[in-house]
């Protein structure tokens, strides 16, 4: 293996890690404050990036340049639209229900939303690249790559956490997050209002899956599955770290995406396989994740 | 087992027989129903102990891929042996996989299956050599004790079958529930701890418990590849796992029977949307599943029992 191609597969790999982490660190942070597994996470992303595309094309005719905010508004019309009606009205009633219950109201969702993708935007591949095209390429090491995927996505995913951090650990809000998460009769106790902790946790984990969508839509073509596949790549990127652990998902996004950059180079037919392989080994060996700490079993 | 349950089982058995001179284009749709039904019927075990697997088509999709080898492998093939070797594998794999997985409980017991199952299925997506990919494998028309039949005879000896198979399975599996054994499942989900200091190992009770769900999902899924006479990657999916847990729910897990009552209802939903209004039916699957969860949360079998309370008091 020379040195052009394991360059090239560790930009690829950070390009890739950079948008599962913002898929997946939205994921973490639902289950971290509401006890949620959302298996439309992954509906969130693909919605993200299709109303981001139509929204773009349907901009790019006044200026190309404003495809950028285009990008920003489809993801939060996704998070705030959709993942706060999602929360308000289904995910609600079911708070202290079985977690099966809970898990499968999601699971519907995903089944609503699956169809009516195919229902508005059809079942053939739509491209929008124009963002894409719009940055220069770059050069890194002698390797020509575009400077959206190995600057801009990075970046923002960078900025994504750090944000998260700050908000969490430094601000009231956060505190008042936090302190729901800890213990939610006590908080209530206090006066927090939960039930818009939990709305608003929602928002924020589905506008970041929704923006991991709109930023991945110029580098891909959208296909009716690909909310199917980033779901299960997300769970596995959230598990691998411990659920509910922010850093950790920064760590664990790096580690599958590189993983899977450097299979498509050399083993491609193990492409897929990669992500689950590692899932399942770190769940194996432990199963709170890599970052996750161990729960006091409860009798 | 009550006789009343026993009964009415032997009833349901007889209409769905009976359906068949009535509607002899309906044998297939039967058959899924009740091939998925028995594959279900695993999930419902597992729910006794309160786990959810959102990876269990995995046993399902090696049930489909015995048949599918095995038959490549003899050149027609044999309903029974297809069964023997659905039913040795899917039951290995299970205990297997089992052996991990029965030691964690609710959400990692969950993604466990659910990171199993994907590895199964990437392999099967993947080794194009050996599984067709995403095409996968033709399962040719089986023959029934060295018998060949006609297409349409062969339709309905694979639905005899099945309905044989699915009314032995439910009442094992309805007997295993209630037997000592099935109890100490149940306790699982109320109070682990205490079957603990009764000297019971948790992880062995449900370890039986995994492998005779991972056997009930081989069996279905030597069956559906049977009948719809192909082996796909689609079989091992997540999605098809999701499917299995949402009609298992649907049915309701309070009976054996609910498993069955959940597959009808959401193969005719499938049927009838499809064919009624576009593209549509899993839209239609998602509200009625909302439906179910938010106004009865028992299912089926709780609604029914619902009514017939409500017809005795």
């Amino acid at each position: 293996m020379d040195s052009t191609i394991i360059i090239l597969a560790a930009m690829d790999g950070v390009a890739y890690a950079a948008l599962v982490f913002l898929v997946s660190v939205g994921l973490s942070l639902i289950f971290g404050v509401l006890r949620i597994v959302n298996v439309a996470h992954g509906s969130l992303y693909a919605y993200g990036a299709y109303v981001a595309a139509s929204l773009a094309l349907a901009v790019s005719g006044i200026s190309p340049w404003l495809t950028y905010p285009a990008l920003i508004v489809a993801s939060i019309l996704v998070g705030v639209l959709i993942g706060g009606a999602m929360e308000y009205f289904l995910l609600r009633p079911v708070y202290g229900r079985e977690e099966v219950l809970q898990l499968l109201i999601t699971f519907a969702v995903f089944m609503i939303m699956d169809n009516v993708q195919r229902l508005i935007w059809g079942v053939q591949p739509i491209s929008m690249a124009v963002p894409l095209t719009l940055l220069p390429n770059v050069e890194i090491f002698g390797v020509n790559y575009t400077s959206y995927q190995v600057i801009l996505l990075p970046a923002v995913a960078l900025l994504a956490l750090a944000g998260l951090r700050y908000f969490l650990r430094y601000t009231l809000s956060g505190a008042v997050i936090l302190a729901v998460t800890e213990d939610r009769e006590a908080a209530t106790a206090i006066g927090i209002d939960a039930k818009r902790v939990f709305l608003i946790t929602f928002i924020v984990g589905a506008s970041l899956a929704a923006l991991g969508g709109a930023l991945a839509s110029p580098t891909t073509s959208l296909l009716p599955g690909m909310g199917t596949e980033m779901i299960v790549l997300s769970f596995a990127v959230a598990a691998t770290a411990g659920l509910g652990q922010i850093e950790g998902t920064a760590v664990a996004a790096l580690m599958i995406g590189l993983a899977r950059a450097f299979a498509i180079y050399t083993y491609p037919e193990f492409e897929v396989l990669v992500p689950y392989l590692i899932m399942v080994l770190v769940l194996l060996i432990r199963p709170q994740g890599l970052f996750g700490v161990n729960r006091v079993r409860k009798i | 087992m009550r006789g009343s349950s026993l009964i009415l089982m032997l009833g349901l058995a007889a209409a769905a027989a009976a359906v068949q001179f009535v509607a002899p284009n309906s044998t297939t749709l039967l058959t899924l129903i009740l091939a998925k039904g028995i594959a279900v019927l695993g999930i419902v075990v597992l729910l006794q102990a309160g786990q959810v697997s959102f990876g269990h088509a995995m046993f399902f999709g090696v049930g489909a891929y015995a048949a599918a080898f095995l038959g490549r492998w003899m050149g027609s093939g044999e309903l029974l042996s297809f069964l023997v070797l659905g039913t040795l594998l899917s039951g290995i794999f299970g205990l297997v996989v089992g052996l991990f997985v029965v030691r964690y409980r609710e959400i990692f017991f969950g993604m466990l299956n659910l990171a199993f199952s994907m590895v199964l299925w990437s392999l099967l997506e993947k080794m194009f050599h050996y599984t067709n990919g995403a095409d996968g494998i033709r399962v040719a028309r089986p023959t029934l004790l060295g018998q060949t039949f006609s297409p349409q005879n062969s339709e309905l000896v694979l639905f005899y079958m099945t309905l044989f198979l699915a009314f032995v399975a439910t009442i094992l599996v309805q007997r295993y529930l209630d037997s000592p054994l099935g109890n100490m499942l149940r306790a699982i989900k109320s109070n682990e701890t205490r079957l603990e200091y009764l000297g019971v190992s948790p992880q062995r009770v449900l370890l039986f418990g995994y492998v005779v769900s991972a056997v009930l999902g081989g069996i279905g899924g030597v069956l559906v590849a049977v009948a719809q006479q192909i082996a796909t990657p689609e079989f091992a999916f997540w999605t098809k796992s999701g499917e299995f847990v949402f009609i298992a729910i649907l049915g309701g897990s309070g009976h054996a029977l609910g498993a069955f009552a959940g597959a009808a209802v959401f193969e005719l939903v499938r049927v009838y949307a499809s064919a009624y209004l576009e593209n549509t039916w899993q839209l239609i699957l998602g509200v009625v599943l909302i439906v179910i969860i938010l106004f009865a949360p028992n299912g089926l079998v709780g609604l029914f029992r619902r009514a017939q309370q409500a017809k005795d008091s």
